[in-house]
């Protein structure tokens, strides 16, 4: 399985991340300079965490425009598989390839810390290593992270199962005390309907190994793995096409 | 001689009953140093965007805006044309 990880001018998540696809899952990660027009070839792509373009403008919006990010579209209808991390989840969504927008925090402050999170879907390329409902400890670092859409479109999302993920107690509770940022509905990671793109704000390959606190992370990697063999063996995932904004 | 080009002033704000954590926190800073009666504060971001005009200047600016310079999920934008005397070519 290859896997190309999206560098940007300002991204900072992308040797960690490489280091995940390599050292613990095993696979093969390739570094994609941003102008780079074409995807094809990969099984995956991720989009790693960072400060793109230094967050100029709005979180994510210069490197929505970025050859790369426009290659996704074609690459997503393709049946390519695509993971944003923080940064990577707020470009997809000025990119329009996921619903809603992100917001700063609602504390007005940047957060880093080890959160909790509830895997509420567990049929994606992302996810399909975690037991329904399992509860992920992850850590988070960001800065503009609260979740935001119109409450008719939260509520056809959650509808259509486009909620993967959300901030949660150790017991896998949803409360306010357990929103880091102000999310709507605690929201910590959406996904299109049939779950090939997916982005979140917590950053498994930053807790891929006990060494770093948790081993969580380690679960969304193997998910591609198990989704590939998946594949391979002719269960092939309904692919549909991105959510327009 | 330059083409006609005007200045177009551009104001992006939050929309009305977004939660809007960074004016919060500069109403907080207002009152820690003093001024009083600030009931409230809404930030924003300005753009000052020179650019040839031509009859869809409007439709350019628009399209400018709910593109790339606002993302209209959450924000809303303004903007004023000013004519700009002094122009010069580049």
């Amino acid at each position: 399985m290859d896997i190309g990880i999206i560098v940007f001018p300002g991204s900072n998540c992308d040797a960690d991340t490489s280091h995940a696809v390599r050292e613990v899952l095993g696979r093969s990660a390739y570094y994609v300079w941003h102008e780079e027009r074409t995807l094809e070839g990969l099984d995956a792509v991720i989009l790693p965490g960072g400060f793109s373009y230094g967050d100029y403008l709005r979180a994510g919006a210069i490197a929505a425009t970025s050859p790369s990010v426009r290659a996704l579209r074609p690459y997503i209808a393709g049946g390519g598989l695509v993971l944003g991390i923080c940064n990577g989840f707020q470009i997809l969504l000025e990119a329009g390839l996921l619903p809603g927008a992100m917001l700063l925090n609602a504390c007005s402050e940047f957060r880093c810390q080890f959160v909790h999170l509830r895997a509420e879907r567990v049929d994606t390329p992302f996810t399909c290593a975690l037991r329904p409902g399992q509860v992920l400890r992850l850590p988070i670092a960001h800065a503009e992270g609260r979740y935001y859409v119109d409450p008719i479109t939260g509520a056809a999302l959650a509808a259509r199962g486009q909620v993967v993920f959300r901030y949660c107690d150790a017991q896998g509770a949803v409360t306010p005390e357990a929103n880091p940022n102000g999310a709507l509905d605690g929201i910590a990671g959406v996904a299109t309907p049939s779950g090939a793109v997916l982005g979140m704000m917590p950053h498994p390959e930053r807790a891929s190994e006990d060494l770093l606190g948790s081993a969580d992370g380690r679960l969304i990697f193997s998910s591609l793995d198990r989704w590939a063999s998946g594949r391979a063996s002719g269960v092939t995932a309904d692919l549909e096409p991105a959510e327009a904004r | 001689m330059s083409a006609d080009v005007r200045t177009v002033r551009i104001t992006v704000t939050l929309k009305p009953g977004v939660l809007d954590a960074p004016g919060q926190a500069i109403r907080r800073g207002l009152d820690a140093l003093g001024h009083q009666g600030v009931q409230s504060v809404r930030a924003g971001r300005y753009f000052e965007v020179q650019m040839k005009n031509d009859a869809h200047l409007d439709d350019r600016i628009r399209e400018m805006c709910e593109g790339f310079l606002a993302n209209t999920l959450i924000e809303e934008y303004r903007y004023e044309v000013v004519s700009t005397a002094f122009a010069t070519e580049g």
